[in-house]
């Protein structure tokens, strides 16, 4: 159906420049279908542009339009492959009278037949192929996503799962416990492998490489392979459970990736790693190696603050989060609310739900603009990684839940009595609040009073405690929601 | 003797803990039913970590909604293992979920011999590990 704006035929096709909104981008009496892609952007116009003219503009250029008329779109069902602008909100709290210039939230429908089954990478080149450096917009971020069944259904989804990854690894009920090995760089690989052993067998389940550990001159990787596994199994057999170590396949070329995965593999590796750097279609590549070889896949999100940090620009990290369970990764780091990286409380509670309903609804206080049906993909672990400690663990319960892994890197290793004492604090933290939890006592409130009694038996809780006690990150997120309790008129 | 700081299998959610008292072990039951999970008794005397399927003290209660009864049921399995790992295990049958979602161990041997590391070197540097429950070196029922 084509809008009251929207010039036809001829005078449609007139060679030259029209506007957007002229060229059929521009339909607020739209009507969604259930198999339409829906994407939500923050428009900020340039001055004396309209922004509704703005968003049809997002809208052509994330679909079919080209700068000026051409007529072989009459040769298509062009009409079916434009995308349609449907609907834009002045973003509250923005515009004339507040501190910050207008900006707008843009609905925009785009048929299902304009992308590719499973690819990430053709999705995105539409979404944010072109449109980010258009004019007509001072800034543009892409906010939230509607990826309808059929289009879900195309991909794999998470090589492993939450539910099956818990089954391997034989723990239930409580949050998963990691650390990343310190310093990040410089150690050798029996040095590097010590950490592990230490930490694995004071009481974590994890251990992990960091984002930049690859194979560098002080360790390469063959090294570091061979050292942490060793450390591994030496700590599953100290303790009788099933540890791991998140060992980073990334490198330069997906060859060379596989070859590190294969390797890891045969030393009986549960998990290895992979950067978000590495790109939309290598991390696919790996999620379809992870599932054919019973491994669980992590991805650090290495470089996401780039663009997902700045709330006019870029775009926000819950749409990095979907495509992230699309394109079959386990684990991704999503925020820890209370350590030393960004987060408003409700922007990470959204990203968790992202990852991990099976069923989203609308929820605006979490940034959360659409519901969204996940279609049976496995669940995603988040993992909250970056300057936390035993000290908040009702804090992070309380915020983060069950399903995550809390990785306690400085937290551990940094403990004065080393890191198996580090490592011990951490579980015995763990366990005493996910016991008086469920035992129904007010964690938020007695949290502190009840880590204070078990240190009283627990010397390592005890020194933990007394080492981080004044440690807090409190700043201000520069990314937080607007919540809009009531929509506005389309303009 | 295990050489970690507890001198015991970790396996579970509370094997940090202080051995859970018959009312720390009630208050997660009735956490469990409040949840609708059902519960069961499992028992072993290989903890293996990968020996996945301890022997069922019966099916999952799924009908008994008594944190009482269940109790029972796990006294009852502590007084015929006594000697043996005992773990209760919730199940939810919630669409997303049908898995486990608590796991905690309620009764291990007085001596827990734990594991050993078997290393068989292969190419280069590369080894093959086998983790080696020392309870199996004894037959089946004669471990503890």
């Amino acid at each position: 159906m084509a809008s009251e704006t929207m010039k036809e035929g001829k005078e449609r096709y007139k060679s030259g420049v029209i506007p957007y909104k002229k060229m059929g981008y521009w339909e607020p009496d739209y009507k969604i279908k259930d198999t339409d892609v829906l994407a939500m952007f923050r428009i900020t116009p340039q001055a004396g542009v309209e922004a509704d003219e703005c968003a049809a503009a997002v809208a052509g250029e994330s679909s079919t339009a080209t700068w000026t008329v051409v007529w072989t779109d009459r040769l298509t069902a062009c009409e079916m492959y434009r995308a349609k602008a449907y609907r834009v909100d002045l973003v509250p709290n923005t515009g004339p009278g507040t501190k910050t210039e207008a900006q707008y939230f843009a609905y925009i429908a785009y048929d299902i037949d304009l992308f590719e089954g499973n690819s990430i990478a053709n999705l995105t080149a539409s979404i944010i192929g072109n449109v980010f450096g258009m004019k007509a917009v001072k800034a543009l971020r892409l906010e939230d996503m509607r990826i309808p069944v059929a289009y879900l259904k195309t991909f794999q989804g998470p090589a492993t799962g939450v539910i099956v990854e818990r089954e391997r690894m034989d723990k239930f009920g409580r949050p998963l416990l990691g650390a990343t090995t310190k310093p990040k760089l410089g150690l050798s690989g029996r040095n590097y492998g010590r950490v592990v052993y230490e930490a694995l067998k004071g009481g974590l389940d994890f251990m992990k490489d960091d984002e930049n550990i690859n194979s560098q001159p002080f360790m390469h990787w063959r090294d570091r392979f061979l050292y942490c596994m060793d450390a591994v199994n030496k700590a599953s057999a100290a303790t009788g459970e099933v540890k791991g170590h998140y060992m980073n396949v990334t490198a330069g070329t997906m060859e060379e990736m596989y070859a590190r995965a294969e390797f890891a593999k045969s030393l009986g590796s549960i998990i290895i790693m992979i950067d978000l750097v590495i790109g939309y279609s290598a991390i696919q590549s790996m999620a379809i190696w992870a599932r054919k070889n019973d491994m669980i896949l992590h991805l650090h999100r290495a470089g996401n603050s780039t663009y997902s940090r700045q709330k006019n620009h870029g775009m926000s990290f819950r749409v990095i989060c979907k495509w992230m369970r699309m394109a079959g990764v386990d684990h991704i780091h999503a925020g820890t609310v209370v350590g030393k990286l960004e987060g408003d409380p409700l922007m990470i509670r959204g990203y968790y739900d992202t990852l991990l309903d099976t069923h989203t609804p609308v929820q605006l206080e979490k940034g959360i603009f659409f519901e969204q049906d996940w279609a049976s993909l496995n669940k995603c672990m988040p993992v909250a990684s970056g300057g936390i400690h035993a000290g908040q663990m009702h804090q992070l319960l309380h915020y983060l839940g069950d399903d995550v892994v809390l990785q306690f890197g400085g937290g551990t290793i940094g403990h004065p009595d080393g890191i198996q004492a580090g490592a011990i604090a951490n579980r015995t933290a763990l366990e005493v609040m996910i016991m008086a939890r469920n035992e129904g006592r007010d964690i938020w409130n007695e949290g502190p009073q009840i880590l204070a009694d078990a240190a009283k038996w627990c010397g390592p809780l005890k020194a933990g405690l007394e080492t981080w006690k004044d440690v807090t990150f409190n700043y201000e997120s520069t990314d937080s929601p607007d919540f809009v309790p009531t929509t506005t008129a389309s303009v | 003797m295990m050489t970690n700081l507890g001198n015991r299998v970790t396996q579970g959610q509370f094997s940090f803990l202080p051995d859970l008292t018959d009312v720390q072990i009630t208050a997660q039951i009735k956490y469990a039913l409040g949840k609708g999970w059902a519960l069961s008794v499992e028992y072993t005397d290989d903890p293996h970590p990968r020996n996945t399927y301890w022997e069922m003290f019966g099916n999952p209660m799924f009908d008994l909604k008594d944190p009482a009864g269940i109790l029972m049921e796990i006294n009852s399995c502590r007084k015929t293992f006594p000697n043996h790992y005992i773990r209760v295990v919730a199940f939810s049958a919630v669409r997303g979920v049908e898995s486990v979602t608590m796991s905690y161990i309620v009764n291990r041997p007085k001596k827990e011999p734990g594991f050993g590391l078997v290393r068989q070197e292969t190419d280069g540097r590369t080894m093959r590990y086998t983790i080696h429950s020392y309870a199996t070196d004894k037959p089946e029922g004669e471990r503890y």
